[in-house]
């Protein structure tokens, strides 16, 4: 059964190419993808991302089971504030990455994959031994994301909160389009800047309509999940499921970042070891040098032509108009300027590993 | 949607334009417009002769790769070379400034059996 979000019907009087992504009706793309990229990078465009899964944890022993499951230190959070992190599994892999907001000095949402919302509930649920108030609100919340640097001139017409207070992963709850209790975030997927609206879905259409009416003058668009994928790949953002899943470890995926060993958490002793002597594959973003464009599960080969790795995610870049990628590579492949390829239909084409991120603002 | 008179449309959405024992090979505008933005047409088939149906190349928008099928048996002749540089000409002008390829046919009558423009609308449902 495909479940709709409660913005369905807007995506569909769009004109909308829709199709089912992790249960849910969605839509791909309105315009065009390179025209919703571009808009999102010069202007401003909105995503409708309500098949997100929220989780709200309450009490005085959330944060002990959150620093259970996750792998970035949550007390280092004050009410307000955001962290990237993710659930280790006990194999080397990950459940899921999620951001962790502290809604209160007791209280906690987490945001999850839409794929992943059934996993993660059981995952953390199975450690949640001292009974802390866990609630999915996912199907009863509303998310849109509104990015691009213009977005933050439409959206302050739509509330009193100070949107330019908000600084980078952080938010503030308050009456936004006239709606009470909306929380406002300054976060997103694009790396184009702007924030994601967290609200009741019963205020889904009187929100979206507000938001479209304060963006009309920046030619603000309804934006796809295609373009949200290339927006995510040109900042070398994880996708889960790509990029990242049950199988990857953090430290292979260069998410070593979030992972803080000033706790216990699933998994800590073998990802603190692969921290400390090295991993022998690593996740590397790649331009093409030669003709080709990369895509999820090609194989990459050296200049010997035997494999060394394989393709996760991989695009011809809207913004930057070449084709670049990423994938695992054996760590000795793994350096900065190094010679790979890739393998395209039986032919060798020529790439570089670069630095992420691929777009620089 | 636009599929002009003069051409011949397979089901896999190509289309064929004949002149003398030379065929020019694109795809349709539906086609471009389900694929959206196309980046890149790859053909490595240039100088060999392949039968009707064959893969002769592929076309890649910005999110797939779709296989390109010869709709008559020949000789692939040349690519579009403006395609190299202006991928969109496919999305902007699919039946002329678009065109993929260029073919010797090795027997012209296997374009008349191919659809024709009532029956290639009828197929798509514009």
């Amino acid at each position: 059964m495909i479940k709709d979000t409660p913005f369905t019907h807007f995506h569909l009087a769009l004109g909308a190419k829709m199709a089912a992504f992790a249960g849910y009706n969605m839509p791909i793309s309105y315009t065009g993808i390179n025209d919703e990229h571009l808009a999102v990078r010069n202007r401003t465009g909105v995503f409708d991302v309500s098949h997100m899964g929220e989780f709200v944890l309450k009490g005085e022993k959330a944060i002990d089971l959150i620093q259970r499951v996750t792998s970035n230190d949550a007390s280092k959070l004050s009410p307000g504030k955001i962290q990237y992190s993710c659930l280790p599994n006990d194999k080397g892999g990950i459940v899921d990455d999620l951001l962790v907001y502290r809604l209160g000095e007791k209280e906690w949402m987490l945001v999850v994959n839409a794929s992943n919302i059934e996993k993660d509930w059981s995952w953390i649920s199975k450690f949640n031994t001292d009974n802390v108030e866990m609630h999915n609100i996912s199907d009863k919340t509303a998310l849109l994301a509104v990015q691009g640097p213009d977005s933050i001139k439409a959206l302050q017409k739509l509330t009193d909160v100070n949107l330019s207070e908000i600084s980078y992963y952080t938010f503030k709850k308050g009456v936004f389009a006239g709606i009470e209790n909306v929380l406002i975030s300054n976060t997103g997927y694009t790396g184009a800047g702007g924030f994601e609206i967290y609200f009741e879905d019963l205020n889904a259409g009187l929100i979206w309509n507000k938001i479209f009416e304060a963006g009309k003058e920046f030619n603000m668009q309804a934006i796809g999940l295609a373009a949200r994928d290339t927006l995510r790949l040109e900042m070398g953002f994880c996708l889960y499921g790509n990029d990242i899943d049950d199988t990857t470890s953090p430290i292979e995926a260069g998410l070593g970042w979030i992972t803080k060993f000033t706790k216990e958490f699933t998994n800590r002793d073998q990802i603190e070891g692969q921290k400390k002597n090295g991993v022998l594959r690593k996740l590397v973003g790649f331009e093409m040098i030669d003709r080709g464009i990369p895509r999820h599960d090609y194989i990459i080969v050296n200049e010997a032509g035997e494999a060394i790795g394989k393709v996760t995610s991989g695009t011809q870049s809207p913004s930057l108009n070449k084709a670049i990628g990423m994938g695992y590579v054996k760590s000795e492949y793994a350096a900065e300027g190094n010679k790979i390829f890739i393998s395209i239909r039986d032919n060798k084409i020529a790439a570089q590993v670069v630095k992420l991120p691929f777009y620089k603002n | 949607m636009n599929f002009p008179d003069n051409l011949r449309y397979t089901k896999d959405h190509e289309w064929v334009r004949v002149e003398g024992d030379h065929a020019f090979i694109g795809i349709t505008d539906f086609a471009q417009s389900e694929l959206g933005d196309i980046v890149y047409v790859d053909v490595n088939t240039i100088g060999k002769t392949l039968n009707a149906e064959e893969v002769f190349g592929t076309v890649e928008a910005v999110k797939t790769v779709s296989d390109l099928f010869l709709p008559i048996s020949g000789t692939i002749l040349e690519l579009n070379v403006e395609l190299n540089t202006n991928p969109e000409l496919v999305n902007q002008d699919p039946y002329e400034k678009g065109w993929m390829v260029k073919v010797k046919m090795a027997n012209p009558s296997e374009a008349k059996e191919l659809m024709d423009k009532a029956a290639y609308t009828a197929l798509v449902g514009h």
